[in-house]
């Protein structure tokens, strides 16, 4: 972006109103690429393919705090002023369950692969961040993403101090950022690559101005000072690895339920287990799907389950997002989104759990 | 999904070990397997069952693999039971294998089934070789008869339970590791077992003065896919199927010594 006047146009840098955002959904699509984007769905922003701007939650957005979500009308109609939903693209790269191969008994067969070139529209940057994190683990093709640079957190958001938000950091094609007021609903877009910036040559819209990009700067720097959360400002790697033994675990252990819905909405956690299916001719069919640390046989061996206690698998699932994920991929597991929070029946909320263990010292009790 | 897709590979010869466990010499039915190192272990599919860790148990040069399996559950009673002939999917070689470059003195303690890992380490000339295995009754002890016949290996097997016609130690395998000759500087040590045994024995070990990073322990986890994908062998940092299962005891002790983890 380059500094000149209020007016000077910047460089790459273009408006889009509506009618550009609805574009840009077509000539994604033209390209062959599935667009999948955030819409209204049972009460819930969840994610789906999307024929046209119309399609998004437009004037929707949500209320959330641990153990809670809400969708609300918005006073105005805007398109991306929701935080995460109860779906993460996870479901798209990573899908709950998918086969791996089939077996006649003397030979192996991999499933038929069939590629989907996705486009992902809207995607928030906590959950760009999780993008990157969760295909550095499972691989495979990278998607076209259209990020939305965050200018609504919501009350268990906490990107900020995770690194990963409410600015898109690397790994979009296209970054919109959304702003609704007198002069009108406009997205400000910028191309992250040069796909992207082919693609954006293709819509209509107007070049942004300095004032224009001065405006997304400013939401954005605002959206950092309105998270809910927030972790200790403390190594979390270096807490995890000093409170393996900490008594807090046992407390947590109070109130976790073991349920499991954290692992399903954490848009990274990435466990699998396999099934083996079988038909009355003697096929076999290997598949994939989700699992999670919480299942009491996700440790089994021999004998019986590892971690039988619900402390030990709450301590693992902590410790593996925010501590060992480290050890394992060289960058924490967590991104901030806060669907753990929002979407754990029991409203355990991972950064006071994170705040009580700095609070202890990481000694043991 | 091809890292998924297992070589099938034929059961060729099926030998009977103890009540519970066979030797399985498995030969890809055609091209051939990648080279494995003794510690390292395959994922052995049993047809519409399902797929199991299994440590190699033996590395012919002749491309055949060789497992030792112990029937425990629905997969591996499927694969002791695999007459010969049976085709069953092979994918591997996972894992660490043993460090020996440079042993001279090599000192093998085995509880169990533990000991399959480790039979391919034994009997190399250039290094002396003193195994202690350990099982619960002489009924479950594997290989004796062909261990007693390495000349290269000074053999010390004990069982938790004689019988009247059993002659040999009865206590657990920390007991002989009391009191064998060794040279604690000189010694490397593998270690594969129940985890309670692999600790005591460590400790014992420890105690007679052999460092700790000259001891080599097999670590076991759930696994599902060998490759770092499931995420079910976690134990603290380890991906147990990548990052083990041979581990320095220097790196595995704190993480065998904390519960439930």
């Amino acid at each position: 972006m380059t500094i000149g006047s209020d007016l000077e146009v910047v460089d790459m840098d273009v408006v889009l109103d509506l009618r550009g955002l609805d574009a840009l959904i077509r000539v994604l699509a033209q390209d062959g690429r599935v667009v999948v984007g955030p819409v209204l769905r049972d009460d819930a922003i969840t994610l789906a393919e999307l024929g046209s701007a119309d399609d998004l939650p437009g004037g929707w957005g949500v209320e959330t705090g641990p153990g809670h979500y809400r969708v609300r009308r918005r006073e105005d109609e805007a398109v991306f002023g929701h935080s995460a939903g109860p779906q993460s693209w996870k479901r798209f790269l990573h899908p709950p369950r998918r086969a791996l191969l089939s077996s006649d008994g003397t030979g192996f067969h991999a499933a038929p692969e069939s590629p989907v070139s996705y486009a992902f529209f809207g995607v928030r940057p906590c959950d760009l961040a999780a993008i990157t994190k969760l295909r550095q683990v499972v691989g495979g093709p990278a998607p076209f993403v259209v990020a939305a640079q965050c200018t609504e957190p919501g009350e268990v958001c906490f990107c900020s101090s995770m690194g990963c938000g409410p600015g898109a950091g690397s790994g979009y094609d296209i970054a919109l950022t959304e702003r609704v007021d007198g002069d009108g609903h406009r997205f400000l877009a910028t191309s992250g690559t040069e796909e992207g910036a082919a693609v954006l040559t293709r819509v209509p819209s107007r070049p942004a101005a300095r004032h224009d990009v001065e405006l997304a700067d400013r939401d954005v720097a605002a959206a950092a000072g309105r998270m809910g959360r927030s972790m200790p400002e403390v190594d979390l790697r270096d807490l995890l690895a000093a409170n393996r033994d900490s008594a807090h675990w046992e407390a947590v252990a109070e109130r976790c339920l073991t349920c499991g819905n954290c692992t399903m909405v954490c848009p990274t956690c990435f466990c699998v287990s396999v099934e083996d299916r079988t038909d009355l001719d003697g096929n076999a069919e290997r598949a994939q799907r989700w699992a999670s640390c919480f299942e009491i046989d996700f440790s089994y061996l021999h004998g019986g389950a590892v971690r039988t206690s619900g402390a030990s698998r709450y301590r693992q699932w902590m410790t593996h997002k925010l501590g060992t994920w480290h050890d394992q991929f060289g960058t924490s597991g967590c991104v901030g989104c806060g669907r753990c929070i929002a979407w754990c029946p029991a409203g355990i909320d991972i950064t006071e759990e994170a705040a009580a263990l700095a609070r202890t010292g990481g000694g043991r009790p | 999904m091809t890292s998924w897709v297992p070589t099938p590979c034929r059961v060729v010869e099926r030998t009977v070990e103890t009540h519970d466990c066979v030797t399985l010499t498995l030969r890809p039915v055609t091209g051939s397997l990648p080279a494995f190192r003794p510690g390292q272990f395959a994922m052995l599919y049993a047809h519409g069952v399902g797929e199991i860790p299994i440590s190699v148990s033996g590395i012919p040069a002749d491309g055949t693999l060789v497992h030792t399996v112990r029937a425990v559950g629905a997969v591996s009673r499927a694969l002791h039971d695999a007459a010969p002939g049976t085709v069953i999917g092979v994918r591997g070689p996972f894992g660490t294998a043993w460090r020996l470059d440079g042993v001279e003195d090599l000192l093998v303690v085995a509880g169990g089934i533990g000991l399959a890992p480790l039979r391919p380490v034994l009997g190399h000339p250039s290094r002396r070789t003193v195994l202690v295995a350990g099982a619960r009754t002489p009924e479950d002890l594997l290989y004796a008869g062909d261990l007693l016949a390495l000349s290269d290996v000074d053999v010390v097997l004990t069982v938790d339970r004689g019988g009247h016609d059993w002659h040999g130690r009865v206590g657990f395998v920390t007991e002989p590791l009391a009191s064998i000759p060794l040279d604690p500087e000189r010694t490397t040590a593998l270690l594969c077992g129940p985890e309670p045994m692999m600790r005591f024995c460590a400790r014992t070990l420890l105690g007679r003065g052999v460092p700790a990073g000259n001891i080599q322990v097999s670590l076991e986890r759930s696994m599902q896919c060998g490759i770092g994908l499931c995420g079910h062998c976690q134990l603290g940092p380890l991906l147990v199927c990548r990052d083990g299962p041979v581990t320095g005891y220097p790196e595995a002790e704190p993480l065998l010594l904390a519960k439930e983890l």
